[in-house]
This record gives structure tokens, sequence and C-alpha cells, in this order.
């Protein structure tokens, strides 16, 4: 079984973000670290190779630095990683960054790929999907248990009123969510053994994907205005007292909601 | 006039609220194509004509995966029609959709978003609500719609049952081979909710949590929970508000006991009016609020129930 883990980098979602003048993120202004749902897709690859065997490899999309993202899940346990790295790719939006990933998975193989619920910077929940679609594959979204019986992948969706068990045969794509498991820390022998694993830096050229298709011009969308939202006013503040809570079932008749 | 074409959003085999807003803000974009699937779909025609639906096409089959049949049929709905547009509810079914259908069809995909103007760009807030992005999308623009941004509006549309023949797909697909069902609850769907009532951490137990419904059945509102709260099993998770869990986007929020991480904010920060709860003056949460109270939700909220009702009364 060789399992494809796809973690990104992104600003840290604790720091201040900022749009530059191009309307892009700002990059530079916060941390760059690994998308934290991303841990959660290594934690569940990890677990199905320490049940049923076989190979792990942390993919990447990005900046040169976007080895720092892979590195910390082979820090986790994850045996070999690999980058996309190409300036073509600056200003890919999902459809193109879901292009590239795709041509990675079909070039390096793989029998499983997860992936994380959600980047904490694009908040889109779409390139898992799009990724199963390129590929013609199966598509397990929003997995909160992931279970593996042979050629077949199990995963439990939750729905509005329970959950769903849903199956697909491997290879597939599955996105998993947060309430999946608990990743992993690195472990000081973890930390010692990445460093002698391998990251290959692949390009464009190598994987055969037509630059004029991915980046700025081959991404389908484009942000055409960003404007601050209008702020909210200060709000009223009061300590807990009967007066407080008349005030407020005032401010609540005000706008009708009582 | 183009066509726009709207997937509808469906629970317990009826349109939601959220299917009703986007036929509405279809019709201030051109003529819009309701796409309803999934068993009962037929029922829903007329439903969907009383908020402008001009053509309608049904899908009433069950299917084993229903996401990948609706992108089948939005995909063939897309050539019909020739639409520049396709609006889906922005929840996790919807972006599923989306994704796989701009990919399908040539087009790229805005989530999140609270409108679309007439030149077919996308609004979308970014940043938890402190910037408006607008998004032009080059082909076929997929634009997933969060609940709530608009008001829905009925204005009779013809109607006309349009039938498009789209055979059962080869590709391979995912199938739901079981559906357990949990606790239903007779409140609202707390991602369509006017009103939603959420507890955290200071809520201080399960039993914290009967206070919290008992305000939101004041407001006839839904329950909603922080992740610390259903983390701690006080609350089922699929109540949890937040980043990775429902978005909500209220005319009123109340936050009883939680302290507003951005992982919180993040799926309530577009709340219309925000109340908070909390007996830390400092809890991050209260520079979101309208209005706030500094003190133990324990005391606050009955007392806040009795002088409801006391005015009721
Ligand atoms: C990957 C990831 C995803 C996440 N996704 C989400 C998400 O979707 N949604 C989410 O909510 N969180 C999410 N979190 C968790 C988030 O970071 C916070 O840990 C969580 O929101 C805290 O919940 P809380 O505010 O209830 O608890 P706390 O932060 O512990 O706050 C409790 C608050 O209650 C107050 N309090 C205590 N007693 C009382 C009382 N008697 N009366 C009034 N106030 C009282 C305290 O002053 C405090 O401010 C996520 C975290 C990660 C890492
Ligand atoms: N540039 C990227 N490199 C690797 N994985 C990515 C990249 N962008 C998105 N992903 C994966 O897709 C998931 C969902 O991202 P998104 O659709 O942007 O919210 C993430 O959790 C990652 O697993």
């Amino acid at each position: 079984m060789k399992i494809v883990v796809c973690v990104k980098q992104v600003p840290d979602s604790w720091s201040e973000r900022q749009l530059r003048a191009d309307h892009r993120l700002d990059r530079d202004a916060a941390e760059r670290v690994i998308n934290d749902l991303d841990t959660y897709a290594v934690e569940a690859a990890l677990q199905i190779v320490e049940q049923h065997g076989g190979e792990t490899l942390a993919l990447s999309m990005g900046p040169a630095s976007a080895e720092e993202a892979v590195r910390k899940a082979l820090q986790m346990g994850v045996d070999a990683g690999a980058v996309v790295t190409d300036d073509a790719l600056a200003g890919s939006d999902a459809v193109a960054t879901a292009r590239v990933l795709a041509a990675a998975i079909a070039s390096l193989g793989a029998d499983l790929v997860v992936m994380g619920v959600e980047s904490t910077d694009a908040k889109m929940s779409v390139v898992p999907a799009m990724v199963a679609e390129v590929l013609g594959w199966p598509m397990l979204t929003q997995a909160q248990a992931l279970s593996i019986d042979g050629a077949t992948a199990t995963i439990e969706r939750q729905t509005a009123t329970g959950h769903d068990v849903v199956q697909a045969d491997l290879p597939a794509v599955v996105s998993v969510v947060e309430k999946f498991n608990e990743p992993r820390y690195p472990s000081f022998k973890g930390i010692t053994a990445a460093k002698k694993k391998t990251v290959d830096v692949l390009t464009l050229a190598g994987l055969g994907v037509d630059p004029t298709t991915v980046g700025t011009a081959g991404s389908p969308t484009s942000v055409a205005a960003a404007q601050p939202a209008p702020t909210r006013g200060a709000g009223v503040i009061v300590d807990e007292d009967p007066a407080a809570i008349s005030a407020l079932v005032d401010f609540l008749a005000e706008r009708r909601l009582v | 006039m183009t066509n726009v074409i709207v997937l509808a959003d469906r629970a317990d085999g009826a349109l939601t609220k959220v299917t009703l807003e986007m036929l509405t803000l279809a019709r201030g974009l051109g003529s819009p194509v309701a796409v309803i699937t999934g068993p009962g779909a037929d029922a829903d025609a007329a439903r969907a004509t009383e908020y402008g639906a001009a053509s309608v096409v049904l899908d009433p089959a069950a299917a084993t995966e229903p996401v990948g049949r609706d992108v089948d049929l939005l995909a063939a709905a897309v050539a019909h029609f020739n639409a520049a547009t396709v609006l889906v509810a922005s929840n996790a079914a919807g972006k599923e959709t989306a994704g796989r259908l701009a990919i399908r069809v040539g087009g790229g995909v805005v989530t999140d978003a609270v409108g679309v103007n007439a030149d077919g760009t996308a609004v979308q807030p970014i940043f938890g609500g402190a910037m408006t992005v607008t998004t032009r999308v080059a082909g076929v623009a997929v634009v997933a719609i969060r609940p709530s941004s608009v008001p829905a509006e009925p204005a009779a549309g013809a109607g006309t049952v349009v039938a498009l023949d789209v055979p059962a797909s080869d590709r391979r697909r995912a199938q739901i081979t079981a559906s357990v069902e949990g606790q239903r609850s007779s409140r609202p769907d707390l991602a369509a909710a006017d009103v939603v009532v959420s507890g955290g951490r200071g809520m201080g137990s399960a039993d914290g949590f009967a206070l919290v419904e008992q305000l939101a059945d004041t407001l006839k509102g839904a329950v909603g929970a922080s992740r610390a709260a259903t983390d701690a099993g006080w609350y089922p998770h699929r109540f949890q508000v937040g980043q990775t869990g429902t978005t909500v986007s209220p005319q009123l929020y109340v936050a009883l006991g939680i302290s507003g991480a951005i992982q919180h904010r993040a799926g309530m920060q577009t709340s219309k009016a925000v109340v908070v709860v909390n007996k830390d003056r400092e809890a991050p949460l209260f520079e979101l609020a309208d209005f706030g109270i500094v003190g133990d939700a324990s005391t606050v909220v009955p007392a806040l129930i009795a002088e409801i009702e006391r005015r009721r009364a």
C-alpha cells in the first residue's frame, strides 16, 4: 500500500493576515507552518500503514519553503517527501493547484491519497474533490473514521442527524476532519530520522504539466477588488446585574429578536 | 436572458432556506434553472417555482453517491442551458459538488460567497469578515453561497419542467452503504437558523447545556457549541460552530462561556448581531460583541429567560 498525504504550507492562523497590493495573501507577514488540519491526514496515513504495512509520502505544492511543511510530516514518521515548486506556479488557485497535485500523484503512484479537509489560508475545502475528479478516482470527503479492507476504503461522514458509512474501491482520495484522531508530536527520534529522509523536488517540466495551465495564467479565478469590510461599531459591554439583563432584552427587542 | 443554474439543497425532503435564497439571487442575474435531485424531488418543483424558477430539472432517483450524480446532472444542465453561473449551497456537500463540477465543465469555484454581481463576479468575506473580496471567474463560475446571505423573496416563475437525459455514469465512485440516524432535534437547522445560541467550556458540564437549550428555545433558535464543549462530550459534534464545524450567519448569535478562539470566530463572524456572556472581561470574543455581559452564564441565562418571559406575559 502506497499512501500519498498532501500537506500545504500556510501562514500561521493565529497571526494577523493581510493582502498585498496585488490582492494575493501576504505570506511573508506571518510565520509559515504546516496547515494544522493536514497533520490529521498525516496521522491517518501513519495509522493505516501501521496496521496494514506500506509506505507513506508527503506531497506539497508551493514555493521552495513548502519543503518545511513536508519535513514536519517526515518528523511525524512519513517515509519520504516531494515538493512541486516552480516559478510558473505563483498565483495558482484551487483548480490550478488540483491539476498540479493530480499530475504529481499520477507520476508518483498511489493506492490512497489522504488530504486535510481545508487549508486554513484558502479555506475552500475543494482541492481534494478536484484532485479526485482530475484523476477520475472516487472521493471520500470529510472522513471522521477510515478503515482499509483489501482494496476497499470505508469512511464515516457526519450528517445533519448522524453519520453515513461511505465506501470506495482503491485507488481513492480521502479528506479527513479534525475529529478523526489526535496527530502525534514528532519524537526526538523522529526529528533525527527525518534529517536523513529525502524530499524530491518536482518541476512542471518533469511532470509534463503545461505551465500556461497553472499559476496566474491558468487559474480561472482572479481577485478583481478587495475592500475592508465596514467595521462594526464598538459594542456595549456591561457587568452582570438586573439593569444589564434589562438592557440586553431592550437590545434584542429593538432588533425584533424577541 | 442568461440562464443561472441553482442546485437545490434539501433536508428531510424539502427545499432548505438557502435554496430559496439562491433562487432569489439567481433572479437578479438572469433566468433561474432549479436542479432538484433525490427522492421526492418532483414534489419540490412547485416550491422552487414560487421562488422564481423559470425551468426545473428533476431527478427523483435515489443515488448511492448523490454528489457524483449531482455533478453529472449539473454538467448536462450547464451544456443544455448554456449557463455561465451555477449556484450551490456553501456546505460540505455543496463544496464537493462545486469542486468536481468546475473541473468537469472547465470553470472556477468561489466558496462562502454572500452575493453575485450582475457582471458575474462573486462577493466573499475573507479574514473572518474583515475584508470583502470580489472575484472574477473565467469559464463557468461555480459559486457556493452561504446561508442567510440574502433574504428569500417569493416571485412566481414559469417552472417549466425540462427533461435532461443523463445516463448513469461509468466512473468509479464512492457509495453510501449505510446511514446511521442520531438523535433528531426539533430545533431549527443550525446552518440556516435566524438565531443561534452556543455554549462553550464555560457552561461547565453537559448539564450546563440544558441552559443553552432553554435560551435557544426561548429565542426559537438553534443550539451550537464550541469545540471545547463538543470534545468534552457535553454536546454532539455535529453542533460544533467554527472552522471545522458549521458556519453560521444568523440575525443573532449568542455565545455563552466561549472565549473566541480564531477557529470559533471563523464560523460565526458574519453574524448580524452578536451577544457575548463571559465571566472574563478580557475574553477575545467581546471584540465582536454588539452587546456583552461580563458575568456568570449560570446566573445570567436564567435571569435573561425570566426577563424575556416577563415582558412577553
Ligand atoms: C485544527 C483545529 C480546528 C478547530 N476548530 C474549531 C471549531 O470549528 N470550533 C471551535 O469552537 N473551536 C475549534 N477549535 C478549538 C479552538 O482553538 C478553541 O480551543 C475552542 O474554540 C475553545 O472553546 P471555548 O471557547 O468553549 O473554551 P475556552 O477557550 O476554554 O473558553 C471558555 C470561556 O468560558 C469562560 N467561562 C468559564 N466559566 C464561565 C461561566 N461560568 N460563565 C461565563 N463564562 C465562563 C472563560 O472565561 C473562557 O473565556 C479548533 C482547534 C484546532 C486546533
Ligand atoms: N498547495 C498544496 N499542496 C499540498 N496540498 C494542498 C495544497 N493546497 C491544498 N492542499 C490539500 O487540500 C486540502 C484542502 O485545501 P483547500 O481546498 O484549499 O481548503 C488541504 O488540507 C491539503 O491537504
